[in-house]
């Protein structure tokens, strides 16, 4: 190893006296101010407790919806029990099932759970590709002068009030899934029995699905976008480096670390699909019914809450309508939870850094 | 084996910055070369431009040849199978945070459809114990993820994961300096052992370690190659008074 020559420059010692223009020691005007001050404990502790009330509201307002969904669902939980939300009558004579019918006292959840559950579930089939692909384009691949106004549209998308994406179904996605997608889907998939074409007005299940999944969009890939946004640019260059492609590289580097943020947007979409009323009540066809088939009318837990709670017929109709809310309120808080063990069970073992 | 590396009229841009000026140099097959010289000089973009990582940004560009082995890297071949034949390492350790130390290194080869499991532990093993990481994570391979262990585990993470491609050339670009002392000089020691397999460019701050490490060394300054030589030389007698001035600690 070869000798290193280095040059000593002179250094001052740490005690030499300061050479700048010497502090005024009357000068202490600020000083004297500052120390009249008082400590503010009092200010200090009635910011906290204010504070405190402020966060006890959220808890407050959840507790007062459970309450009031609880005590006005009272009726229909003492008359139908826990049947009300797995079992359902059936015809004496012609076996058929009563799902729901006011008029005769029919009531049970069944037909309603089934209604959210299957086109929240195929607006995520739908939206979850598509937002991935939009996010991906917009962090990856898209120019930068592109890449501010397509953010700024796809998150407009979410302004637009869902009465406004009811309408625009009414008028332009019904009649475009009644005259070409939906007898396209007959043809090619009518075999599997989830396709049949015994329904002439094109709304139903599907319809409200793809209106959920327009929806839904911009909530998931503008997440998507952030955490893709979020992941170092060295964990791109280390894929890079080893020889990836540009997939590999956005496969490995990117959405791998990303994954969590991605089913955090997931589950966002998920929360608003299973909520969302109007648009659902204006496409999904509004028939308290289980049909195998995707392109028949159905309805959903919300929207038969819209339909029908403004005209309920009797106590026992507006309790049943209460105690749907209950059901709804109760299986966004079930998705909620899984969706987190399911964040959970993949970020297990990472770091938090990876997060 | 390594293979050497040739440099003829290298130049790159960063927008309308011309960061690196006719560079000129022959990089020795099986030898560690250090790159020195100040922040800004252009030396960490040369040896991206060796791998064409420059041009993954897209303000960048490069004109010039470029020729590892004898293959010129800019005329005959994609940036990906480039990237294959040449390791890289970087400044900040930059393991992937969401797979095990198993996985991690075996990430490059998993990358490129390689999937046969007794070569591949065969393979991380081999790689792990070259990067003198294998005693301190051989336990907990499939266990641990990449982020858990210390700093200087990490980039010795990272070189295993360079070297289980089995690169012709590994690129390092200032590896040691996010690492403490103990980190560092395992890292150099890696380096020297590293160097009869294959050929290592290594871009330094720290001019003892360019001394302990290289047998070549290049004096960068202002998008210049300055001066290329024995390090030995580079360190007692250097030619150029700028070199002169920055080894004696006189600027930079």
């Amino acid at each position: 190893m070869p000798e290193i020559r280095t040059f000593q420059p002179q250094i001052q010692p740490a005690s030499a006296q300061p050479t700048g223009p010497q502090p005024d020691p009357a000068g202490s005007a600020i000083r004297q101010f500052l120390r009249s001050r008082g400590n503010s404990a009092l200010a200090d502790r009635s910011f906290h407790i204010l504070m405190v009330l402020c966060a006890l509201t959220i808890f407050g307002i959840v507790g007062l919806i459970a309450v009031v969904l609880i005590l006005r669902s009272d009726m229909a939980w003492h008359q139908f029990g826990l049947k009300f939300f797995y079992t359902f009558e059936r015809d004496r004579v012609t076996g058929a099932p009563l799902y729901w019918d006011p008029v005769n006292g029919h009531f049970s959840a069944v037909p309603f759970i089934y209604g959210t559950l299957v086109s929240s579930f195929l607006a995520l089939l739908l939206a979850v590709p598509l937002a991935i692909g939009v996010a991906i384009f917009l962090t990856e691949m898209c120019p930068k002068a592109l890449r501010g106004p397509l953010a700024f549209v796809t998150e407009l998308l979410a302004a637009i009030p869902s009465v406004i994406y009811g309408l625009w179904a009414v008028f332009v996605l019904v009649p475009l899934l009644r005259d070409y997608v939906n007898p396209l889907l007959v043809r090619l998939l009518g075999w599997t029995g989830f396709f049949s074409d015994d329904n002439p007005t094109g709304l139903g299940y599907i319809s409200a699905a793809v209106i959920l999944a327009i929806m839904i969009l911009p909530i998931i890939s503008s997440l998507t976008r952030e955490v893709m946004t979020a992941v170092p640019h060295s964990q791109r260059e280390a894929v890079l480096a080893l020889g990836a492609t540009r997939w590999e590289m956005i496969r490995m580097g990117v959405l791998r670390n990303a994954r969590i943020g991605i089913v955090g947007g997931v589950i966002l979409g998920l929360g608003r699909a299973l909520g969302e009323t109007m648009a659902v009540a204006m496409v999904i066809g509004n028939s308290p019914d289980i049909q195998r088939s995707l392109l028949a009318n159905g309805s959903s837990m919300a929207s038969v809450i819209a339909n029908e709670y403004a005209e309920a017929t009797s106590d026992l109709h507006r309790s049943a309508l209460t105690e749907l809310g209950l059901a709804l309120f109760i299986v966004t808080i079930i998705v909620n939870a899984l969706a987190r063990i399911l964040v959970w069970a993949v970020t297990r073992g990472t770091p938090e850094q990876a997060r | 084996m390594g293979v050497g590396i040739d440099v003829t009229n290298l130049n790159a841009w960063y927008g309308t910055n011309h960061t690196l000026q006719d560079i000129n140099l022959h990089i020795p097959a099986n030898h560690a070369t250090a790159l020195i010289g100040p922040s800004g000089c252009g030396k960490s973009t040369f040896v991206r431009c060796l791998n064409r990582m420059h041009e993954t940004n897209p303000i960048a560009r490069v004109t010039g040849q470029v020729k590892v082995g004898d293959q010129d890297i800019y005329a005959d071949a994609k940036p990906v199978e480039i990237r294959r034949r040449i390791g890289m390492v970087f400044q900040r350790p930059n393991p992937f945070p969401t797979m095990s130390i198993y996985d991690n290194v075996a990430s490059g080869l998993k990358l490129n459809g390689y999937s046969n499991r007794r070569v591949l532990d065969e393979i991380v093993e081999k790689s792990l114990k070259n990067s003198a990481l294998w005693d301190e994570v051989k336990d907990d391979l499939r266990k641990k993820s990449g982020a858990s262990l210390s700093g200087g585990q990490q980039q010795r993470l990272c070189i295993a994961r360079a070297l289980a491609v089995d690169p012709e050339v590994l690129l390092m670009d200032e590896p040691a300096s996010a690492l403490d002392p103990v980190s560092t000089s395992k890292i150099e020691d890696l380096i020297f052992e590293l160097k009869s397999q294959y050929t290592i460019v290594i871009v330094t701050h720290n001019m003892q370690q360019a001394a302990r490490v290289a047998e070549k060394t290049g004096f960068f300054l202002n998008g210049r190659l300055v001066e290329f030589d024995e390090t030995h030389k580079i360190f007692t007698n250097p030619t150029d008074k700028r070199t002169e001035d920055y080894i004696t600690g006189r600027f930079g």
